[in-house]
């Protein structure tokens, strides 16, 4: 079972008397485009942030490239590779664009004292790969122009952009966004559509993917999750969830 | 009528005269064994009725009140800092500027009487730990009420390691600094986990722990007692008083070959201080355009994305906690070495509430006006030194009047943001292509 990205089992969360994630597990290959879909406070974003370090499960075990991460703090597992998104977009607003790309890529930088304090060459060099990587994604996300900008005076959708750089920039393994088009419009969802699969065939990244719109889930996704109420309700391609009996409940109610 | 507003005017009436009377019209005093309850005389009773009347007049006329000080708000005149930036723009400009400012503060002093070059050097003395509580509080975020810990850290070990393995102030500053750091970070290990209210609590007990310690400790500090007798720095071995107290050591006047002058010394500490604050101010700035300085102002922003992005926040505090207060003993051992003689009584608590009055007074995370504040804090008591009294009290009138009508400090702060050439050209000039998805 090593090839397996991440793998999840037996997932269990309970936030004192309320189950809100019963037994979930889940597998993501390499490569894959993994969506998670569900009704409203079906716990989908809990899976998220389990999987993330964010909660501590209450029991199951998370494997991460075969090694287990479970109850590791949410910086460690993100240096790991498993780099998220927010639902509400969390970008730092009061420093602009470029800044926020440099902030995430904090890890890779020389943060020697003594060598920022002189600016030795060595410390130039790495502000300037830092910083020739940040005007990298800004031009892939199409916000060049607003690299000098503060990211709290961009537009929405531009912010959702930039958080998705943002990840990018630490050179993920696995990218976990939670809501990605909540809030843009076809124009931008369709172009956001682009752009993630676009992140998979050109810069390698699996992407596990929270979604209400389904048209974007059902048109990128090799593979559904679908959550109720906490527990598992079936997976499968998405064909076969669309015409899920079950998945139609669910969503439409009992007819 | 809706604007006069009755019932809460009587109500605030009535919650003054409860108060004031019981805390200003009743006395208690001691007969004997017991206790007897007098009320106070008449004229206090008189001063309470004047008082809680205003008290009421005022609430049934707020509305209009609060209207008229609206219009004084908008008249007072404000220095916008964006316009002195831009004066400051191109960068040889600025750094004349600098280069100007510098020559005056070092020339300054020749010119004026020694007790301003004293207040001076103890001014600057408060803009070191003010920049250095900045770093801590305006640039982290994090609030701490035990700063002065850290000062009286540095101060002691300059007059500890002096009396007892006799070194001199310029191994002891970085030895004040670099143990003020480390106790920084001892302290910061355990607690930087804490938020807020919790560490601002947390803090402010350390400042208390290290006081009492010292206080307490008098085998080795000398107690309440203090330190005395602790040498003035040297300048390169030269020492400044009439008499050089090492044997072999020639003083500054002689070697010159000029007449002996106390103020050379003053002068002297004078100039190491404004050295150490230019010191301190280029540390600072290259610390906000380095990573690190970068990650504080993310961390202070959302902690959450910080951890997304595998950014350790302990360890991001903790540099923060560890540097501002190593600058903390640096001034503390200046300062030991300026007094000449250090107590427990000079780190109470008050000061840390005055080094973080300066900081907010000037605007959290601004360097000018930390530097400002810093000088207004130190200056202006002396010149209202027939008001000694009411210190206090024009100090919180200061402050409530900042609150209204400054909330952002003197100087707000202007980061120095990394620019990318690729732009063409400032957005805001531009048409936004993008549409606002707000209200989808």
């Amino acid at each position: 079972m090593s090839e397996c990205l991440l793998e999840a089992s037996d997932l269990t969360m309970r936030f004192g008397g309320l189950l809100a994630v019963d037994q979930m597990s889940l597998k993501i290959m390499p490569g894959e485009i993994v969506s998670m879909i569900g009704p409203n406070g079906a716990g989908k974003t809990t899976v998220f942030n389990c999987l993330t370090g964010f909660y501590k499960a209450t029991s199951g075990n998370i494997r991460f490239k075969g090694q287990s991460i479970e109850g590791l703090p949410g910086f460690k597992i993100a240096r790991l590779g498993v780099i998220r998104t927010f639902q509400n977009v969390r970008l730092f607003k009061g420093m602009t664009a470029l800044e926020n790309l440099l902030v995430a890529q904090h890890r890779k930088l020389n943060t020697g004292l003594l060598a920022g304090l002189f600016k030795t060459p060595d410390f130039r060099k790495s502000e300037a790969e830092a910083i020739a990587k940040a005007e990298f994604w800004l031009e892939k996300v199409g916000l060049t122009e607003f690299a000098n900008r503060e990211a709290g005076n961009l537009a929405y959708g531009q912010q959702r952009r930039l958080e998705i750089a943002r990840c990018m920039v630490t050179n993920p393994e696995l990218l976990m966004l939670d809501e990605p088009a909540a809030g843009l419009n076809p124009n931008e969802t369709a172009e956001l559509d682009e752009l993630i699969s676009d992140l998979r065939r050109d810069h390698g990244v699996t992407v596990l993917l929270i979604e209400h719109d389904m048209k974007l889930v059902m048109d990128i996704s090799d593979r559904i999750y679908v959550i109720n109420q906490g527990r598992p309700l079936t997976s499968g391609t998405p064909d076969e969830v669309r015409n899920h009996p079950e998945v139609i409940k669910a969503y439409l109610g009992e007819s | 009528m809706k604007s006069l507003r009755f019932a809460p005017a009587a109500l605030s009436a009535v919650v003054l005269l409860v108060l004031t009377s019981l805390m200003l019209g009743i006395r208690m005093e001691s007969e004997g064994t017991s206790l007897i309850v007098t009320s106070a005389d008449s004229e206090t009773l008189a001063l309470i009725a004047a008082g809680a009347l205003v008290v009421f007049l005022f609430q049934l006329f707020r509305s209009g009140i609060d209207n008229s000080l609206s219009g004084v708000k908008s008249v007072i005149p404000s220095v916008s800092p964006d316009k002195l930036l831009s004066m400051t723009k191109g960068k040889s400009t600025r750094t004349t500027l600098i280069c100007f400012a510098v020559a005056a503060l070092m020339i300054w002093p020749f010119m004026v009487s020694r007790g301003a070059v004293d207040l001076a050097t103890l001014a600057l003395i408060y803009v070191m730990l003010g920049l250095g509580l900045n770093i801590v509080v305006g640039l982290a975020g994090l609030l701490d009420l035990g700063y002065v810990g850290f000062y009286a850290v540095g101060a002691y070990s300059y007059a500890l390691l002096n009396q007892y393995f006799g070194l001199d102030f310029w191994s002891s500053l970085v030895m004040g600094g670099m143990l003020a750091a480390f106790f920084g970070f001892i302290l910061g290990f355990p607690v930087l986990r804490l938020r807020g209210d919790y560490l601002a609590i947390v803090t402010l007990g350390f400042g208390e722990i290290i006081r009492i310690l010292l206080n307490n400790w008098t085998a080795l500090t000398g107690g309440p007692n203090g330190i005395s007798q602790i040498p003035k720095p040297t300048l390169f071995g030269l020492e400044f008083g009439r008499r050089a107290k090492e044997e072999g050591n020639v003083p500054f006047h002689e070697y010159f070959g000029i007449a002996y002058s106390s103020e050379y010394k003053v002068i002297f500490l004078y100039i190491l201080a404004v050295l150490l604050v230019i010191l301190t101010l280029f540390v600072i700035n290259r610390l906000l355009r380095m990573p690190i300085g970068r990650a504080w102002e993310a961390l202070r922003e959302d902690d959450i994305a910080c951890r997304s992005l595998g950014l350790n926040p302990t360890a991001i505090k903790l540099s923060a906690f560890t540097i501002g207060a190593g600058f903390a003993g640096f001034a503390g051992t200046f300062f030991a070495a300026r007094q000449g003689f250090i107590s427990p009584e000079s780190f109470t608590f008050i000061e840390s509430a005055i080094i973080l009055a300066i900081v907010v007074l000037g605007g959290m995370g601004s360097q000018l006006g930390v530097i400002l504040a810093a000088v207004i804090m130190t200056v202006l008591p002396e010149f209202a030194r027939e008001f000694q009294e009411y210190r206090m009290l024009m100090f919180g009138l200061m402050m409530v009047c900042m609150m209204v009508w400054r909330p952002e400090g003197l100087l707000p702060m202007k980061r120095p943001h990394i620019k990318t050439k690729k732009t063409r050209s400032e957005p805001d000039d531009e048409v936004t292509a993008t549409p606002v998805a707000g209200g989808a």
